[in-house]
């Protein structure tokens, strides 16, 4: 017996990629996916900045080893994408030529190693209160990459708070940085959430499909939420004098971040947006000829 | 793991069980003996192991130079997971060459504080890669002569060189098939990539002499069966580089001898009873592209005196 996408959706089942599904749906889901994906992609290069300057060869080998998850979950979500029929050729120019976004988290500089830590802890940390509630997401290949995903961004969040630990441990100069750090990427993680609900126009749709699970409001409180017990215990203060415990909600109360920036930055305005698409470029053209010699020389075999 | 509670008890120290993987990773050298082998030279088993130790790390230092600008996305995983690699038998490596030595430096102190004159690598890690041709092109020659070294390595009296060198075959089976099959595919690619990669297979022929010429150490822990002859390594690496070349379509220069390049450094001063004049990077006789990867390497390690990373 065959189920209407409706039913399916109301039921709590997946939707797979051989499923009908309305247009609308498969248009949002491609962007979602290939926007998660160019933003794994792009993520590689604040952190890989990193890899050759990093300060202990165990550092070392940790964030080599991040930064190629980071490719392979770029490279499973491509794929996921390809399900509903996109090619990850065509994805990757709508990237380079900045017709499609990426998270604007990567848009902001690294400056010290302490960056790499608090990546992994407050970006990282974000990233998976953002992705933990895709795993039930509607459709089937997006949701089942994601549970690989988060298993991988909870080891890369763990290892960013185990340096910071590390690092506040250290010398006064290691503990500033540190904080330096937390007072730069605090108010751009808060922003990872989108914009405020009553401002957020796909919400009501992609909550009705099932792609999304709660708003941007909720995520942004859980996170703020989960943070401040971990801020405390590694000895920092985020940088919002509004930040307070409300009894009567079971919350933290917390400040607005800077929207006007999060606009700006979104549509390009960003420390770091011309330098993150200028690499990708760069990377596609000087591959260019190889990906053509691997072409020609796949076609002689098969002559 | 609830996945609505990723974040649950992330201060908590004692419990391990949430993490995807653990804390822990297992030791690939557990139960491998550490004592030194009966009458072994510790300054000549140290020099040793910073030899190999040092093409693994200065060749994973080139490939890390790679991330975010590799070709293709499958490639990105490749090289990260092959500079990996790498890295980790560079890491045994210093450890080892460390306890060796015996003057307590770990991996670190051996990895971010010698100058570039104390470097052991052999020139061809160090080189900068022109373009993508140039690295697999090296990466090849290199995973082809490191294959055969750390195949006969397997069998050195010093238990935990056997137990290293065992490890790195498995993973350097793969470098040298990921390598030869990008040469041959660029080889025999378009007449644009053919020039290209015969382009940079002459470029690296003038390095590959230095591979197997013995530095007075490796002669004497031969001779001790603990570490193998490179010049025993020559007939089974040009067996393999020849036919990597032909299939790509290009033709196999001669393997030049080591010539010391006109912009050398200064070497350090030699142990006793080793040539004085320098000869290669077995000396610590190295070209600028060392001392651009120390700079890179080196200087956040030394600008926070005592930190903790």
């Amino acid at each position: 017996m065959t189920v209407t996408f409706d039913e399916a959706i109301a039921r709590d089942q997946r939707i797979e990629p051989a499923d009908e599904m309305p247009e609308g749906y498969r248009k949002t889901m491609i962007r979602q996916i290939a926007q998660h994906a160019h933003s794994e992609i792009i993520g590689m290069q604040p952190e890989g900045d990193w890899i050759t300057r990093a300060p202990t060869l165990h550092r070392k080998a940790i964030l080599l080893a991040k930064v190629q998850d980071e490719a392979g979950h770029g490279l499973y979500l491509y794929s996921a994408a390809e399900t509903l029929g996109a090619d990850r050729g065509d994805l990757t120019r709508r990237l380079i030529e900045g017709r499609q976004k990426y998270s604007s988290i990567f848009n902001y500089p690294t400056l010290s190693f302490a960056d790499v830590g608090v990546i992994g802890w407050l970006v990282d940390g974000a990233a998976i209160c953002n992705q933990v509630p895709l795993c039930r997401s509607s459709y089937g290949p997006y949701a089942r990459a994601m549970i690989r995903i988060c298993k991988e961004e909870s080891f890369h969040q763990r290892q960013g708070y185990e340096l910071l630990m590390t690092m506040m441990r250290g010398t006064p100069e290691q503990r500033a940085m540190v904080q330096d750090a937390v007072d730069r990427w605090w108010w751009p993680s808060l922003m990872m959430f989108g914009p405020p609900d009553a401002e957020s126009p796909n919400t009501a749709q992609s909550m009705a499909w099932k792609i999304k699970r709660h708003t941007n409001d909720e995520l942004r409180q859980r996170f703020v939420d989960m943070s401040v017990p971990q801020a405390a215990a590694l000895g920092v203060t985020l940088p919002d004098p509004e930040l307070r415990w409300n009894e009567a909600r079971g919350h933290h109360d917390f400040g607005q971040p800077d929207w006007a920036e999060l606009k700006r930055v979104i549509t390009g305005g960003g420390p770091m947006n011309e330098e993150r698409i200028r690499r990708r470029r760069e990377a596609d053209s000087d591959g260019a000829w190889v990906r053509e010699a691997a072409a020609a020389h796949a076609a002689k075999g098969m002559s | 793991m609830a996945f609505d509670d990723a974040y649950d008890a992330l201060t908590d120290h004692e419990d391990d069980a949430r993490w995807a993987y653990g804390t822990g990773f297992s030791d690939p050298l557990a139960g491998v003996p550490g004592d030194l082998p009966d009458g072994v030279d510790r300054a000549d088993l140290a020099a040793y192991c910073l030899m190999l130790g040092d093409d693994a790390l200065i060749l994973s230092h080139r490939l890390q130079q790679w991330v975010t600008r590799a070709p293709e996305l499958e490639d990105e995983l490749a090289l990260a997971n092959i500079g990996l690699d790498l890295l980790g038998q560079a890491r045994l490596l210093l450890t080892r060459a460390g306890a060796a030595e015996g003057r307590g430096r770990d991996e670190d102190e051996l990895a971010m504080h010698r100058p570039p004159a104390e470097f052991r690598n052999v020139r061809l890690a160090e080189r900068a890669d022109d373009d993508f041709a140039h690295l697999v092109a090296r990466l090849c020659a290199f995973s082809v002569w490191r294959l055969e070294l750390l195949q006969r390595l397997t069998g050195s009296a010093d238990p935990m060189l056997a137990a290293i060198a065992a490890k790195g075959v498995k993973e350097v089976t793969y470098h040298r098939d990921y390598a030869a099959q990008w040469v041959v595919r660029l080889g025999d690619g378009t007449e644009l990539s053919h020039r290209r990669m015969a382009a940079a297979v002459d470029a690296l022929t003038p390095l590959l002499g230095e591979l197997f010429q013995p530095h007075p150490v490796e002669t004497r822990l031969a001779a001790a069966g603990i570490a193998v002859d490179p010049a025993g390594l020559r007939a089974a690496f040009d067996d393999v580089w020849a036919y990597v070349l032909a299939t790509a379509t290009l033709t196999a220069p001669g393997v030049a001898p080591a010539v010391s390049p006109a912009a050398v450094l200064p070497a350090s001063s030699s142990p006793a009873g080793a040539p004085s004049a320098a000869s290669g990077g077995r000396d610590g006789a190295h070209t600028p592209g060392l001392v651009e990867i120390l700079d890179e390497m080196q200087a956040l390690a030394r600008s926070v005196p005592g930190g903790a990373w």
